[in-house]
C-alpha cells in the first residue's frame, strides 16, 4: 500500500538567489537528487525532504550562496516523545521495517571522557617541555614474556628470554577495521597509505584485501578474520602484519551484518571472494565458536596458518561482563584484546543495536584493565579501545585508563571528508567514502586522503606529547594504566570505582 | 590479589624441533611421523619440518586428538603433499588447508576443512560438527556421516567451487548460511531413506545441496527450495560420486539409481526487505 508521507523534512535549504549564479555546482554534487535545474525560470529548485545535511553542496558552491541546516519546524516540543520517537514511528509505520541506520550512537548518555581531566606537574614534579626533549609514543602490541632473561656477551647484550611477535607502532593510534565494500576502495586505500607513511596499522574489516595492495601494504595491515569468512585465504592471512578476529563490534553487538547484494560489485566480488550481486551475510556468531575454547582453538588455526609469525587479536564489543570475557580471551590465547565501545560507527545498523546496546568504553576499559591486573595476566596482551575517540585528550584518557592503542574509524573518515550525515548505508556518500558508485568515490583522491589522515596523526600525537611533558613523563609507558593522572567530575561513587580514579580535588 | 594461574595448554611443554626430529624419519621424498606423545604444535612443526626437507608425502602415525593437521603448510613455493594420517586427528583437521591432499584412515573430529582454500580430504569413517565450514575450494569425502552445522557459509567464487560429499547423514542445520558450493548427502548409513537433520539450508543463498533419499518440507530451512533434477545435476553427481565410490569402495550406479533431491536457494537475497531507511 502507498502511502501519504507523514515525515517531516529534516533539513532546510537556504538558497541565496542573489548570490546563486545557476552554476548547477550543487546539482552535480547532490547524489540524492535535491538540486534540480528549472530552465523555464532559470532557477534551481531544492527538495528538502531528500537532504541529509552532508554538506557537499555547501562546501563546494563557489558563491557560498547555500546553507543547509536543521529543518526549524516541528512538533510541540515535549521533552519525553521527543521528535525522533515520532519520526522512527510514523517511518516504521509506513514501512514495517528495521531502522537502519550508521555511525555510532548518538543519543544522551554520559560521556565519560568528559568528566575525566588529566593532571599536570605544578612545581613538585617539574613538566618536560616536548619541544626541546625527546618524547616517546612508539608502542609495541602483542604478548609480553613473564620475565626478560638477559645474556652478557662482551659487550654485547642480548635477550635470552623467546620473544612473542609484537607490532611496533610509532604512535598509540590506529584505524579501526572498516571493510572494503562498507567504504570505497579509495577511503580503504587512504588509509592504508596513511598508515604506512606514519608508521602505524590499519585494519582491513572482514572484506578481505585487494591482491594489489598485499604486497605493498603487508607490514602496515591487520587483516580480520570474521564470521563472514570474506576473502580468508591462507595467503591473505600471511600478508599482515597481526590478523584480528571479530567477534563483536561497538555499533552492533551480537548480530553480524549484512552487505547489501546491491554493493557487491565485481571487484567487491573478487575480493570477498563471493559471487556478484549476492548478499554478504555474516552470521552473528562464529559457528565455530561457541566458547572461549573454541575461540582458542580459532586462535591458535590462524596461529597455524601463519607459522606463529604474528599476533593475533580478538576484537569484542564493550557489554555486561566485558572483564571476565577478556580474561577468557587472553586466556584462550589472544595477543591483544580488542575493545569497541557502545559509540562505535558502522556503515550499517539497526538502530535499536546501536543506540541500546553495549557499554561505554571508558568503563569497560577500566574494568578490563583492573581485572586483568588483579589476575597477572595484564602482560600476557595488549589492550586495544576503540568507539568513538573524538581527539587527542580522549587517546590520553584511555592510555591512562589502561589502553596501549586506540583504533580510530569515525574521526579518520571525518578527516576523510565525512559530516556525520548518517546515511552510509545508503551507499550514496556525497565525499566518497562509504560509496561503491564510481562516480561518488572517485571524489576521494588516495594521495589526498592519506595525507589528511597523517596530518590528523601527527597533530594528535603532537597534542599528545605536549599531554604527556605537562605531566613531567616523557614516555606513552609511562602513562599506560596510570590512573593516578586522572580525576573525574560529576560522577557518581560507583562510576569513580569502575573507573579507578579519584574524585577531583582529592 | 588472586594467585597467579595462567597455562597455555596449547603451547606448554612444546619442545624444540631438534629435540622431535627423532619421531620422523624421512625415506626418499616420503617422511613418516610417529604422533604419539606428541603435542598439536610438535606434529605440526615436523610435519613442517619434514616438507621444507623435500618430503612430498607425509605418513603420520599413532594420531591421537592432535590439532590443525595440514593448516602450516602454507609454503611460500606453493609446494603441494600428501598425508597420510592413521588414527584419530582432533578439532580443525585441514582447516584454512591450501592445497593439500589428507587421506585419513579413521575418524575425524570438529571442522575438518574449516575455511579450506583448496585440496582434497578424504576420511574414511565419520566427522563431527562444522564440517566444511566456510569452505571456499577443494573437496571432501567423508565415507560414514557427519554432525551438526556442516557446511556453514561454505561459499564459491568463479570456478572455485568447494565439493562436500558425505556418504551418511547429517544433523541438523546442514548448509546453514550457505553462499555457494556443493553438498551432496547420500544416506548410505539410513536403513530407510529418510534423512533427520531439520533446519536443512536455513539463510542459505547460494549453492547447491544434493540429498539421496528424502526429507520433509518441515526440515528445510525457509530459505531453500526442492526444483526438479535435470541432466546436468546428474551428470555432476555421476561425477562426483564416482570419486565417492572409488575412495570407499561403493557402486556409483547402484547409489545413483536411488531418488535424488535438490535444493536450491529461494533468492540470493534472503533478508533485503526487512529494513527501512
Amino acid at each position: 500500500m502507498k502511502f501519504k508521507t507523514h515525515l517531516l523534512p529534516e533539513f532546510i535549504v537556504k538558497r541565496d538567489e542573489d548570490r546563486c549564479t545557476r552554476c548547477k555546482v550543487c546539482v552535480k554534487q547532490c547524489p540524492f537528487g535535491v538540486h534540480s535545474y528549472d530552465e523555464e525560470n532559470d532557477r534551481i529548485i531544492s527538495r528538502e525532504e531528500l537532504c541529509v545535511g552532508c554538506q557537499r553542496c555547501v562546501v563546494y558552491c563557489p558563491e557560498n550562496a547555500l546553507i543547509v541546516e536543521p529543518y526549524p519546524g516541528g512538533y510541540r516540543p515535549n521533552e519525553y516523545w521527543t521528535g525522533e520517537y515520532i519520526r522512527d514511528i510514523k517511518k516504521q509505520s509506513e514501512s514495517g521495517g528495521v531502522i537502519l541506520t550508521s555511525t555510532g550512537a548518538q543519543r544522551r548518555l554520559k560521556i565519560y571522557w568528559d568528566h575525566i581531566l588529566l593532571n599536570a606537574s605544578q612545581v613538585t614534579n617539574p613538566s618536560i617541555d616536548p619541544l626541546r626533549e625527546p618524547m616517546e609514543l612508539r608502542t609495541f602490541l602483542g604478548r609480553k614474556p613473564d620475565a626478560l632473561e638477559i645474556e652478557y656477551e662482551g659487550e654485547d647484550v642480548k635477550i635470552k628470554t623467546e620473544l612473542y611477535p609484537n607490532l611496533l607502532i610509532e604512535t598509540p593510534i590506529l584505524f579501526a577495521g572498516m571493510s572494503y565494500g562498507a567504504i570505497s576502495y579509495n577511503a580503504f586505500k587512504s588509509l592504508a597509505m596513511a598508515a604506512k607513511e606514519f608508521g602505524t596499522l590499519f585494519n582491513t574489516g572482514e572484506g578481505g584485501l585487494p591482491r594489489e595492495m598485499r604486497e605493498e601494504f603487508k607490514d602496515c595491515t591487520i587483516v580480520q578474520c570474521a564470521s563472514g569468512r570474506f576473502g580468508v585465504d591462507p595467503e591473505y592471512l600471511n600478508s599482515a602484519a597481526a590478523i584480528e578476529i571479530k567477534i563483536g563490534q561497538g555499533a552492533k553487538p551480537g548480530i553480524g551484518g549484512h552487505l547489501p547484494g546491491e554493493k557487491v560489485s565485481a571487484d567487491i566480488s573478487a575480493t570477498r571472494m563471493i559471487p556478484e550481486g549476492t548478499d554478504a551475510l555474516s552470521p552473528a556468531p562464529h559457528h565455530d565458536i561457541y566458547s572461549i575454547e573454541d575461540l582458542s582453538m580459532l586462535i591458535y588455526a590462524l596461529k597455524e596458518a601463519t607459522n606463529y609469525e604474528k599476533p593475533v587479536c580478538v576484537k569484542i564489543a564493550a557489554v555486561h561482563n566485558v572483564a571476565a570475557i577478556a580474561s577468557g580471551i587472553v586466556r584462550a590465547g589472544a595477543d591483544i584484546v580488542a575493545i569497541d565501545g557502545f559509540r562505535g560507527g558502522t556503515g550499517a545498523t539497526p538502530k535499536i543495536m546501536r543506540e541500546h546496546v553495549g557499554i561505554p568504553v571508558e568503563l569497560a576499559l577500566a574494568a578490563v584493565d583492573q581485572r586483568l591486573r588483579e589476575e597477572r595476566i595484564r602482560h600476557k596482551c595488549s589492550i586495544i579501545v576503540g568507539g568513538g575517540i573524538r581527539c587527542a585528550a580522549d587517546v590520553a584518557k584511555a592510555v591512562a585508563l589502561g589502553a596501549d592503542a586506540v583504533y580510530i574509524g569515525t574521526a579518520a573518515l571525518i578527516a576523510l571528508g565525512c559530516t556525520m550525515c548518517q546515511r552510509c548505508h545508503t551507499g550514496k556518500c556525497a565525499w566518497g567514502i562509504c560509496t561503491q558508485d564510481p562516480k561518488l568515490s572517485k571524489r576521494l583522491n588516495p594521495k589526498v586522503g592519506a595525507q589528511r589522515l597523517v596530518n590528523l596523526l601527527r597533530g594528535w600525537s603532537l597534542e599528545l606529547k605536549d599531554v604527556l611533558g605537562g605531566m613531567g613523563i616523557n614516555a606513552i609507558e609511562s602513562l599506560r594504566g596510570n590512573r593516578d593522572h586522572l580525576r573525574g567530575v560529576g560522577l557518581e561513587e560507583w562510576e569513580l570505582e569502575v573507573l579507578g580514579i579519584k574524585g577531583a580535588g582529592e | 590479589m588472586l594467585p597467579v594461574v595462567f597455562r597455555d595448554a596449547f603451547l606448554e611443554g612444546v619442545r624444540k624441533i631438534d629435540e622431535l626430529i627423532e619421531h620422523a624419519s624421512i625415506e626418499g621424498d616420503v617422511a613418516k611421523i610417529d604422533a604419539s606423545r606428541l603435542n598439536h604444535k610438535e606434529v605440526n612443526d615436523l610435519m613442517r619440518e619434514c616438507v621444507l626437507k623435500g618430503a612430498k608425502k607425509l605418513i603420520l602415525k599413532n594420531v591421537c586428538g592432535q590439532r590443525y593437521i595440514g593448516t602450516r603448510l602454507h609454503l611460500p613455493e606453493g609446494k603441494k603433499v600428501e598425508i597420510e594420517i592413521y588414527g584419530t586427528p582432533g578439532n580443525d583437521l585441514g582447516a584454512f588447508l591450501d592445497g593439500h591432499r589428507i587421506v585419513l584412515h579413521g575418524n575425524a573430529q570438529d571442522g575438518v576443512g574449516n575455511t579450506m582454500n583448496d585440496g582434497e580430504i578424504v576420511v574414511e569413517g565419520r566427522a563431527g560438527d562444522v564440517v566444511a565450514m566456510a569452505m571456499r575450494g577443494g573437496k571432501i569425502f567423508i565415507r560414514d556421516d557427519v554432525g551438526y552445522r556442516t557446511a556453514i557459509h561454505m561459499k564459491q567464487y568463479m570456478d572455485k567451487i568447494p565439493v562436500l560429499v558425505v556418504g551418511g547423514t547429517s544433523q541438523d542445520f546442514l548448509g546453514e548460511y550457505m553462499a555457494g558450493g556443493m553438498v551432496i548427502l547420500l544416506g548410505l548409513t539410513l536403513e530407510k531413506l529418510k534423512h533427520r537433520a531439520y533446519y536443512i539450508g536455513t539463510g542459505m543463498h547460494g549453492g547447491v545441496i544434493y540429498l539421496r533419499g528424502e526429507v520433509e518440507k518441515y526440515q528445510l530451512g525457509k530459505e531453500v527450495g526442492v526444483v526438479d533434477m535435470e541432466e546436468e545435476d546428474w551428470k555432476t553427481l555421476e561425477k562426483h560420486v564416482g570419486e565417492f565410490s572409488s575412495y570407499f569402495g561403493y557402486d556409483a550406479d547402484e547409489i545413483l539409481a536411488e531418488k535424488f533431491m535438490k535444493l536450491l536457494p529461494l533468492t540470493k537475497r534472503p533478508y533485503g526487505r526487512i529494513y527501512t531507511y
